[in-house]
């Protein structure tokens, strides 16, 4: 007679968006491993439609509140583009800080309060805070910093209103500038002391090496600059996505995933930034990578907690630096006029590469986009590393396997209200 | 807003803390993650409070009744009308926090579309899925006591409205326009000094007037003020200008019955 044994977690908490996870072991043997996506599909490639091209950025925006300013970036990057407009110098550089508050904000926030509580045995970081105070309010001290520095540039936390074609609406003023170095100059020993903490953790050992693609710039660690590269060879202009890459529909599912065309999985995030890029990051967060035993081209996904310190780090030595060396631009921003044709945007949100691609015509309005978020490209990688975990614990009761299962999915920071292409995603097969 | 007069906040007496739950529908999570963003307050509020399903946020989630539900986003599936009136019946007090929950956010463009035509362009088998035609608020379903503007809700909104249900009053959010917050914060008027279209003399405060701050006109995230007569806003600007306030009072509140109006005043 055979033994089945089911696995479920209905609701995946500490994550963005609704998801479920469902796994079945047979005879002691790895059955069914499904990951359910659940939530709504809202519809916003069609939505975009006849929409003027300068309503992008917040509209996309909306796809997700914890990464609005990838999203701004990669449409604003997109439009200017297909418009023929290079925003650089010191319009670049902001748009590089405000990025540097979002990777602050969205990593400390998945660290302290959605992934250490995993490492640690509590539901949640507020249960945390209960028996590790100091941690926690460290934590959001850093959270805090990071949200004050895309208040600043932004206007507001969440969905910030100053970033648009050409530029922001308006520039940031000295004291303002000022006021954020003082508090970053404080979060860089929180974020220093982040490094240390996390990787001090139990981190549990699997090895599952996978192809890591990311945006890299021969001159710095990347946020939106540079060619799509990978650790296995790939190296393409953005606009070459939909060339490389494919989002595919499986049978039997109506989940689209994204692989690259001739080989499958891959897998975006501060791991594969970290393995293409640990050249280019600042100095200081190299040497608490060295001193965290972090070497780049990571192949336990678990570690991710660590590569995120060290990028949070990063982006506290970064936005310093920027602040440092800003000299105010003659405007807020270029002109933009429109013109026809097909723009491509990538930037690097907190959780991975974010892709848009929109076709416009002579008036600016939008015929076309597409709209490739990082979760999307994780979903086989995640599927992966699910069914790892699965076969090297199969040992454990079901709700220490429930527990390392729902971790190793938080590994990826996962971003479910970005991803809603991806319902109903089953796996049949190991 | 009318639930107030006949809703008196239902919470735990002083045996035990009052329950909060926290449900999400389609939306952006940006409503929820609000609440994590209040630093500050997060651990006093959590202090006074028993947070019991907060997914979002923790892995605890007990079974209700609660005293205290917060719905973020709007309902656009079969299954999410049947979640929704579940949870109605499981919270003592349902606030709806964000666009989404309050008019069915910028998803509500669909509204006027063949959604069917809108998921073919999207997805590679529409037949698959099962959503609504519409994307309706939590009040077109069920009874809501109290209503957060905001797209997104700001921390001043939800600390305001989590203290005054756990010391038994009325919140007290404005419904006066933007313009007033203006002028509280002594912003230059960005209508009259600039000519920019702004959508602040129609649109709600509780934002602090951030836009025009930024050298930018409102874009209506908050929803319609008390009074909205965007005939006489609009008839200061010309064409293009007027597309732009259109654009805002078709974007995230598209469906607030009192933007649906005004567009066609403009």
């Amino acid at each position: 007679m055979s033994e089945t044994r089911t696995i479920e977690v209905g609701y995946l908490a500490r994550v963005e968006g609704e998801g479920s996870l469902r796994a079945e072991v047979i005879d002691g043997q790895l059955g069914d491993v499904e990951f359910n996506i659940f939530e709504p599909p809202r519809f916003f490639e069609g939505l975009l439609r006849d929409r003027r091209f300068t309503e992008a950025p917040d509209i996309t925006a909306r796809i997700c509140g914890i990464c609005p300013i990838a999203y701004q970036i990669s449409a604003v990057t997109a439009m200017e583009n297909v418009c023929g407009v290079a925003v650089d110098g010191a319009l670049h550089e902001l748009r590089r800080l405000i990025y540097c508050g979002e990777y602050i904000e969205s990593h400390a926030l998945h660290i302290y309060l959605l992934h250490a509580p995993d490492f640690l045995g509590y539901d949640s970081g507020i249960a945390m805070a209960a028996d590790h105070r100091a941690i926690v309010e460290r934590g959001l001290r850093l959270k805090q910093t990071g949200n004050e520095i895309v208040r600043v540039l932004g206007g507001r936390e969440i969905h910030p209103v100053n970033v648009r074609v050409g530029g922001f609406w308006r520039l940031p003023t000295r004291a303002e500038l000022q006021g954020l170095a003082t508090e970053l100059d404080r979060a860089r020993d929180e974020a220093l002391e982040t490094v240390k903490w996390v990787s001090r953790l139990n981190i549990p050992q699997i090895t599952r090496p996978v192809e890591f693609v990311a945006l890299s710039d021969p001159d710095r660690y990347s946020f939106f600059e540079g060619r799509i590269r990978s650790t296995e060879g790939i190296d393409i202009d953005v606009s070459e996505w939909n060339d490389v890459f494919v989002e595919e529909h499986v049978q039997r599912s109506n989940a689209l995933h994204a692989r690259v065309r001739e080989r499958g999985m891959f897998a975006v995030g501060p791991t594969a930034r970290f393995a293409l890029n640990h050249e280019k990051i600042q100095p200081v967060a190299a040497k608490a990578a060295a001193e965290a035993g972090l070497k780049p081209g990571v192949a336990n996904p678990f570690e991710s907690i660590v590569v995120r310190a060290v990028e949070t780090l990063h982006a506290v030595e970064e936005a310093l630096a920027i602040i440092d060396a800003y000299e105010a631009p003659q405007t807020a921003n270029l002109a933009v006029e429109p013109v026809a044709g097909v723009g491509h945007g990538a930037s690097e949100a907190p959780r991975g590469l974010l892709y848009h691609r929109y076709e416009i015509d002579d008036t600016g309005t939008i015929m076309e986009a597409q709209l490739v978020p990082p979760t999307s490209q994780n979903q086989l990688s995640i599927e992966a590393d699910v069914r790892e975990v699965l076969r090297a614990n199969l040992d454990k009761p079901d709700d220490e396997l429930q527990w390392i299962l729902e971790q190793s999915i938080r590994n990826y920071d996962p971003c479910i209200s970005c991803a809603t292409h991806f319902l109903r995603l089953e796996v049949n097969r190991v | 807003m009318s639930a107030y007069a006949d809703s008196r906040p239902r919470v735990a007496g002083p045996a035990r803390l009052p329950t909060l739950a926290v449900f999400k529908f389609a939306s952006c999570d940006g409503c929820q993650l609000s609440i994590l963003d209040v630093e500050d307050q997060l651990m006093a509020v959590a202090g006074a409070v028993d947070i019991v399903n907060f997914p979002e946020a923790s892995s605890r989630v007990l079974p209700g009744p609660y005293d205290v539900g917060l719905v973020e986003g709007s309902v656009t599936t079969p299954h999410d009308l049947e979640r929704l009136l579940e949870i109605r019946q499981q919270c003592g007090l349902l606030v709806t926090i964000g666009a989404c929950a309050m008019s069915g956010g910028i998803q509500a463009l669909r509204n006027s579309l063949d959604v069917d035509e809108l998921a073919a362009m999207v997805y590679a088998h529409p037949e698959y899925l099962d959503v609504h035609a519409e994307s309706t608020p939590a009040s077109a379903h069920v009874t809501v006591d109290l209503e957060i503007p905001g797209c997104p809700v700001n921390g001043r909104g939800l600390v305001e409205v989590l203290v005054a249900v756990l010391s038994g009053r009325r919140p007290d959010l404005p419904t006066f326009s933007v313009c007033v917050e203006c002028k509280l914060r002594g912003t230059t008027c960005v209508v009259v000094a600039k000519g920019q279209p702004c959508l602040g003399p129609v649109t709600r405060a509780g934002c602090g007037a951030i836009c025009p701050s930024y050298d930018r006109g409102c874009y209506g995230c908050f929803g319609p003020s008390d009074v909205v007569n965007a005939g006489s806003l609009a008839a200061r600007f010309d064409d293009d200008d007027k597309a732009t306030l259109r654009e805002g009072l078709r974007g995230f509140n598209v469906a607030a019955p009192a933007f649906e109006e005004a567009v066609s005043d403009v």
